[in-house]
């Protein structure tokens, strides 16, 4: 073996061994921070018995979500329903009965656009506003002072939060759906001439009742995915300022992807496709 | 009593207490001292549960700390006042709101007349005008007053111990003295046992029955405020010379 064949497969031994090691290291990472997660959800379910003191926070969050992103929602779901609406008159030449831009509208916000549009929106306005909050909270000892008190802030800050995710991101999606549904009629109908009658009867004529619970289904574990995910973000923030950046922009990446991959993976299991 | 033995913890590859030992007998004020960064802050939250040790044995009132369970450490610390750094105060409340979160006893906490009653005994105890601070918010508070709002909040649920966590850092020389003289006060009047974590020297001199003095992860001394200036530990002179240019100064 020449001199320079033993250096080549020492670098390339030395490469492997470093990327290993790097490996190695980010599954430790992976794992650690799915243990703490794990953690975080158990402390976050034993919140729940303290009504008395999540209640209140809870309907105030809930109102905070519900009062501050109802518009939004309504005009992003509005626009995708428009949309949808438009790209359908164009691909329609005539061959395809117009009843069927109903089922299309209809079909693509409830099961997909309503539920997933209201989610990214909600993860990035939401999730970025509890990570931001609680990981100020923590920088500025404000967590380690209620714990202090002996007081848990799973009840006192976690489960409000959560719980208003849970139920207002549904919430927010019948709206988003209905939103999206009569912005789509009234866009098709500047297109194409399509009647109200003929796009109510392709609406009615694929909707199965299934889709309207699924499109509900989706959006609640969409707001549980946002709320936990946020929350353990901002519980878990370190170092400053610096720190509550990169919480604030870790949750609504992670809540995003999640949202995307939960996406595919009901759509797979409730759908039975 | 507050018992360490053995304390050790670090964060990463970095030491922080190498084997702490350090007791607070019951009554007295400990002030503990040493230089930024050598782990008194850490010391202190491990007293009241907030970080738990590698190892070692962190005993109040005879019970282990980092061993309770969620339940007694809730209730332990309910014996504990703990005021922050920078007062740590909720943003999102208000002064009252603020304070009415120290009465730790749940009947107490809920009694609107006792709740407004404490509140304004506590914030009248730090030298604050209650009619002017109670409706007001962290933001629009000074520095000073933030700090003994967080005092207020710390005596509010009538603790046994009291932890000081640098309560005069970042405070001019003015209100720093209001602040060691209200520390003095208090556990006077209240009689509570007191830990206060400061490099302030002066301070600690003018409040404390006894210090102790934190170095490289370790209490290199205990002792009175007399045995220290008669100290000829190296570490004990060079940290008193630093604040005192005549040691005698602090008698």
């Amino acid at each position: 073996m020449t001199a320079a064949t033993s250096t080549l497969t020492r670098e390339n031994g030395n490469f492997l061994a470093k990327f290993a090691a790097a490996v190695g290291k980010l599954a430790i990472g992976a794992a650690a921070q799915l243990g703490r997660f794990t953690f975080f959800c158990l402390e976050t379910i034993r919140g729940l018995p303290e009504v008395r003191i999540w209640f209140p926070r809870f309907l105030i969050e809930a109102w905070n979500i519900g009062v501050g992103s109802f518009f939004l929602v309504l005009l992003i779901a509005g626009f995708a329903g428009a949309v949808t609406a438009l790209q359908t008159g164009y691909q329609f030449s005539g061959s395809i009965p117009y009843y069927v831009v109903g089922t299309l509208v209809v079909s693509s916000i409830i099961l997909e656009l309503g539920p997933v549009l209201t989610a990214l929106v909600l993860a990035g306005r939401i999730g970025a506003r509890y990570a931001a909050e609680l990981g100020t909270m923590r920088v500025t000892e404000q967590i380690d002072a209620l714990e202090s008190l002996g007081r848990a802030p799973s009840s006192h800050l976690i489960v409000p939060r959560v719980l208003a995710a849970l139920i207002m991101i549904p919430a927010l999606t019948i709206f988003a759906n209905a939103s999206g549904i009569l912005v789509g009629w009234w866009a098709v109908k500047l297109v194409l001439p399509v009647t109200n009658m003929d796009f109510i009867y392709g609406a009615q004529y694929y909707f199965r009742p299934w889709d309207a619970w699924y499109s509900l289904i989706k959006s609640f574990f969409f707001g549980g995915t946002i709320g936990l995910i946020s929350c353990f973000m901002g519980m878990n923030t370190q170092q400053g300022a610096e720190g509550v950046g990169k919480g604030t922009t870790g949750a609504v990446v992670t809540s995003t992807i999640i949202v995307l991959l939960l996406d595919t993976v009901l759509t797979k299991l409730l759908l039975n496709t | 009593m507050i018992e360490l033995r053995g304390v050790k913890k670090r964060f990463g590859s970095q030491v922080i207490l190498d084997g702490v030992d350090f007791d607070v007998r019951e009554g007295e004020t400990v002030a503990l001292l040493g230089p930024s960064g050598t782990g008194k802050s850490v010391l202190l939250k491990t007293i009241i549960g907030l970080l738990k040790p590698d190892s070692g044995q962190v005993i109040v009132d005879g019970k282990d700390v980092p061993l309770l369970k969620r339940d007694e450490l809730s209730e332990l610390r309910k014996t504990i006042g703990y005021v922050f750094q920078n007062g740590a105060l909720f943003d999102s409340m208000n002064v009252f709101e603020n304070v009415r979160l120290g009465i730790v006893d749940e009947k107490k906490f809920k009694d609107e007349k006792y709740a407004h009653e404490r509140v304004s005994q506590c914030i009248r105890l730090v030298n604050l005008q209650p009619d002017v601070v109670m409706e007001k918010f962290p933001a629009q508070l000074s520095g000073g007053m933030r700090k003994r709002v967080g005092i207020a909040r710390a005596i509010a649920g009538e603790p046994k111990y009291l932890l000081y966590d640098e309560p005069t850092s970042g405070l001019d020389p003015v209100n720093s003295d209001i602040i060691d003289a209200l520390v003095q006060r208090l556990d006077q009047e209240l009689g509570v046992t007191s830990v206060m974590v400061t490099h302030d020297v002066r301070g600690a001199f003018r409040v404390a029955n006894r210090l102790a003095l934190l170095s490289e992860g370790k209490v290199v001394m205990q002792g009175t405020p007399q045995e220290f200036l008669a100290s000829d530990h190296p570490k004990v002179k060079a940290f008193l010379e630093r604040d005192f240019d005549n040691t005698q100064f602090a008698a």
